[in-house]
């Protein structure tokens, strides 16, 4: 049989045309810095599979696209963050080692293998007392992108973003504020209401010692309101 | 680095280790020495000695002394025997202090590491279980006069209560009911806790009764160190409770030493 010949660039084209198509099928996660820390909420009514995820102790991780590429590349992670912390020690593991650890991963997949990964991931870390936090969005490509204040993934994002650069929000927003304004972001992009119980929710905080990381389920949330 | 998604696809940290990355877990060699160096070894390097458990109404108490010896010196007046395993458990040790410690760190890391991965906690039951699988994978290292028994202590959040467990060099797991002791000074607390022990202590005195059991394993064993008033060491204790693991602040443990000592001067002038 004759060998065919396709130009590099017709061929990346088709990769990245068919992991995008992919990854807007489903829906949106945003990642936003609030006065104590970092909030992270995905529109995500399935409450058994999880879209956001503690990493370690400051590190969190949120993917959106095909399951279980995403989940592939989350257990990946915290392997490579839990080895790192027992070989040296819990404050050598950082989002920024991770994140070119995945930009490398997903970039390898994405111009070796026939079929690229349907996802684009956050890494978030947030920063203790005076740090600041770090966002990192990577996407099927392996492209790195470093990003402040708000950031939405999957889905309709750009929708989201278009209702946050409106809105003309602070930084230091408190939490109830910041999920209220997500909350109102993805009513905005979905054209309909959007119910706490329909939204996976969790924060990095700022001010906790040891594990970061916290769930909020609707029970914590209703404590809030009060 | 690339990341290897698909090199292992369990739950177990430490098994994910030995599999993708073995050098990094400490390796001790399997050969049989003969009784006379095993004899030596088991005496050139740091020794952990008496760590005690008992339950109370909240929970369970976990403690230990703080000396490590080699052989009859003393190798540390501060080493620590009690470690938090996770939000619901903690693990005391005793036995050869390297691998002891490396143990804890391990098993800490694997509590942590299947948390993450599957989004729930182990059940105590499961927890207990995984840990003696890791101490007998171990046991090679008995041969060479290094030993490791540890005791582990949980909050079951199903059965609502405190629970204790104890270990052999072997992995074998053996249930307590209500308290043990183990290591060198073992023996003496382990008395100490039946004359006195009742299953409606509160906080208290279930720690009072832990201190005083490791003052009495410290007068009689030359491996347990009693409290140091001098540097300001005290045992570690840590209670184990539904709300979580809380470390008992040296305060509390310094105030409730020096009452014990009170007493216990009071008892012998009256004599």
């Amino acid at each position: 049989m004759m060998p065919y010949y396709v130009a590099p660039e017709q061929m990346m084209q088709d990769k990245a045309e068919y992991a995008k198509k992919g990854i807007a099928k489903g829906r949106s996660i945003i990642a936003m810095e609030y006065a104590d820390g970092l909030l992270l909420i995905a529109d995500n009514p399935a409450a058994s599979l999880c879209k956001i995820s503690e990493i370690y102790d400051r590190i969190a991780f949120c993917g959106v696209g095909k399951y279980s590429e995403f989940e592939s590349l989350r257990k990946a992670g915290i392997r490579h963050a839990d080895l790192k912390g027992y070989m040296y020690s819990r404050e050598d593991v950082s989002a920024r080692s991770l994140a070119r650890a995945y930009s490398e991963t997903l970039g390898g997949i994405f111009s070796q293998e026939v079929k690229p990964m349907e996802v684009e991931i956050l890494v978030v870390e947030v920063g203790a007392v005076s740090k600041p936090n770090e966002i990192y969005r990577i996407t099927f490509d392996g492209s790195i992108i470093d990003e402040h204040g708000v950031v939405a993934i999957g889905g309709r994002s750009d929708a989201i973003l278009r209702f946050f650069d409106d809105c003309d929000h602070a930084n230091d927003v408190s939490l109830d504020t910041a999920v209220a304004l997500c909350r109102d972001a993805f009513a905005h992009a979905n054209a309909q209401d959007v119910t706490v119980d329909v939204l996976e929710i969790a924060v990095l905080g700022r001010d906790r010692s040891g594990r970061a990381f916290q769930r909020i389920t609707a029970a914590v949330h209703d404590e809030m309101d009060t | 680095m690339r990341l290897d998604l698909y090199a292992y696809a369990g739950t177990s940290f430490s098994e994910y280790v030995r599999q993708c990355r073995p050098e990094v877990l400490p390796r001790f060699g399997a050969s049989v020495s003969s009784p006379d160096e095993v004899r030596h070894l088991g005496r050139s390097v740091p020794t952990a000695t008496t760590i005690l458990a008992l339950k109370y109404e909240g929970g369970v108490v976990l403690g230990g002394d703080r000396r490590a010896t080699e052989g009859s010196q003393i190798a540390s007046n501060r080493i620590e025997k009690v470690y938090a395993a996770d939000a619901h458990s903690a693990i005391a040790i005793a036995g050869t202090a390297g691998p002891c410690i490396e143990l804890a760190k391990l098993f800490k890391t694997e509590l942590e590491h299947y948390e993450k991965l599957e989004g729930d906690e182990l059940s105590y039951e499961g927890k207990a279980n995984k840990l003696a699988q890791m101490v007998r994978e171990q046991f090679p290292m008995v041969f060479q006069g290094l030993v490791v028994v540890p005791i582990f202590a949980g909050y079951d959040l199903h059965r609502r209560q405190g629970r204790i467990c104890q270990y052999d060099v072997t992995g074998g797991r053996y249930e307590e009911i209500d308290f043990c002791a183990v290591g060198s000074g073992g023996k003496d607390a382990q008395n100490m806790i039946k004359e006195h022990y009742h299953r409606s202590l509160v906080e208290t005195e279930a720690i009072n009764l832990a201190l005083s059991a490791l003052f009495s394993a410290a007068e009689e064993d030359s491996g347990t160190g009693g409290p140091d008033l001098v540097r300001g060491i005290y045992p570690t204790m840590k209670l184990v409770q539904e709300e979580g693991v809380v470390d008992i602040g040296d305060d509390r443990l310094a105030a409730m030493c020096m009452e014990l000592i009170e007493a216990k001067k009071r008892r012998h002038d009256a004599v």
